[in-house]
């Protein structure tokens, strides 16, 4: 009698297993079709697509060019080229940035620059489609042409 | 309804109003031949493209998407790549076993499909004894494998081979005796004839209980003999590479690929033309109206329509169990499903004389 039981009982685990994959059959499928898909899906939230710097309407960054991120980088992707500007007071002048060059080929996407920055004007965004037909291609300026500092508002 | 009778019937009159008579089988072989080895090469495409997709839609993806709309082209584009790869010459092997044993498996396929009965008119040969040469021809393949093991000179094939031997040699007995089961209801070895005494009731129906038993065990056994799913030990990629036909490349390897696709399709067909009334449209005794509807599909449509469902359910399936170990595989048969089907040619041996 538990030979007969053993049978149905394990053809009615079978039937729970294939009604688990019906189910997983009749499901919206994952895959994502890349080219079609393009620009009608948003990436997720926390991607790290590449480095850019955040600029307001007025063409103003907040980079102070302190050279933190560049020296925390773990693969020397920053380099920060500063320029002296004349300051409003007479003979008095300013370091400030003048190039800001992000290597994106030697990037390791660990974020140590974004979280260490302290005017918080290096962020992440979601472009992922980085290919380039040289390398040197990669290399980018994130501050715009004629781009000047913030004012601290007080 | 519109048989495929009228066509063939057709083309033997037209022939034979210009032709003497010898001419005329010699070109109807020809026409035959053709035709047989069009329609498994075309199956096979088919039957590859819906595994494809359908397992990719088990386990949550889309499957091929590119060549074609949804992918429709891949499988013709994979054929034309395994037709131009190269034959890979192996040192050490039988070269006369080796070269034959691809063969032999698909010719062991070819032989089954042909004298499935497709249609009123449309199978090659209606034998009188058409069960017992299914079950003959088919289990030839099995001499193709272990013939691929052996030549092949490797203890991945030879392991492989082996165990399919045992695997098919097992479940050829509790397939051949759920095939007897439906013998026993219809009294006849004779497919056309067992098709069409299903013309009211399908057999599963016809033959109660002891029809259904007969068809689950069919179902199981034939899909063990496909080696697929969760009966794919003589393959099994996780352990032997991939079993019997790990040195096969090229056309060679198409051959072995071929002959298992077809072989589920087989499998399929035969549980159709048996259990489920071959290419006879649904009939539900009393309701009149929806009868002379269901006759207006033509009945290829509906053997193919039954065979594939019979294909899903073993896609579904080979994506739900896991595989079975050697012992576990071997209790399977000789515990459980064969003393079921003896014991269900008993029932079922009650149920004619008393219904």
């Amino acid at each position: 009698m538990s030979y007969i039981k053993s049978i149905i009982v394990g053809i009615w685990r079978l039937m729970q297993g294939m009604y688990i994959t019906m189910l997983n059959f009749i499901r919206p499928k994952v895959t994502e079709c890349y080219p079609e898909n393009r620009g009608k899906t948003e990436p997720l939230g926390a991607m790290r697509g590449e480095l850019v710097m955040f600029h307001n309407e007025n063409n103003q960054h907040q980079c102070t060019a302190c050279g933190i991120c560049q020296m925390n980088c773990p693969n020397g992707t920053i380099q920060i080229i500063t320029k002296m500007v004349p300051t409003g007071e007479e003979g008095k002048e300013k370091k400030a940035l003048d190039k800001y060059m992000y290597d994106l080929g030697s990037c390791a996407f660990c974020s140590i620059c974004t979280i260490s920055c302290p005017q918080g004007a290096i962020e992440w965004s979601k472009n992922f489609e980085h290919a380039t037909f040289t390398s040197p291609k990669l290399v980018n300026q994130l501050n715009r042409a004629g781009s000047t500092l913030m004012e601290k508002e007080k | 309804m519109f048989h495929f009778s009228v066509v063939t019937n057709w083309i033997d009159e037209f022939l034979r109003a210009y032709l003497p008579d010898v001419w005329v089988l010699l070109i109807e072989y020809v026409l035959i031949g053709a035709v047989i080895l069009g329609v498994y090469a075309v199956l096979a495409l088919v039957l590859i493209y819906l595994e494809r997709k359908i397992c990719a839609f088990f386990q949550c993806r889309l499957g091929p998407t590119r060549v074609g709309p949804w992918g429709l082209l891949q499988s013709v584009a994979d054929m034309v790549k395994i037709l131009l790869k190269e034959l890979i010459k192996i040192n050490r092997v039988d070269p006369l076993l080796f070269r034959l044993a691809a063969f032999l498996v698909i010719i062991a396929s070819i032989c089954t499909f042909g004298a499935l009965p497709f249609d009123e008119g449309l199978l090659v040969v209606d034998f009188n004894i058409g069960v017992f040469y299914l079950l003959a021809v088919s289990s030839l393949g099995v001499v193709g494998i272990l013939m691929a093991g052996w030549a092949s000179n490797n203890k991945y094939t030879m392991i492989g081979a082996m165990r399919s031997g045992a695997q098919l040699i097992s479940y050829e007995l509790s397939c051949g005796l759920a095939m007897m089961t439906i013998v026993m209801l219809s009294g006849s070895l004779q497919l056309s004839e067992i098709v069409s005494q299903q013309s009211e009731t399908w057999n599963i129906w016809r033959g109660g209980i002891p029809a259904c038993i007969a068809f689950v065990i069919y179902l199981i056994a034939g899909h063990a003999e496909t080696n697929r799913g969760p009966f794919d030990l003589p393959e099994a990629e996780s352990e032997l590479t991939a079993g019997y036909h790990t040195e096969y490349s090229g056309i060679q390897f198409g051959f072995f690929y071929l002959a298992e696709y077809l072989n589920m399709f087989i499998i399929a067909a035969i549980a159709t033309t048996l259990f489920l009334g071959g290419w006879q449209p649904l009939h539900i005794s009393g309701w009149d109206a929806f009868n002379t509807t269901m006759d207006f599909i033509p009945p290829v449509l509906w053997f193919f329509a039954k065979a594939f469902a019979c294909v899903l359910l073993s896609l579904w399936v080979r994506w739900t169990m896991p595989r079975l170990r050697i012992d576990q595989l071997l209790k399977l048969e000789w515990q459980i499903l064969m003393p079921l089907a003896l014991i269900d040619i008993l029932l079922m041996a009650l149920w004619v004389i008393y219904f």
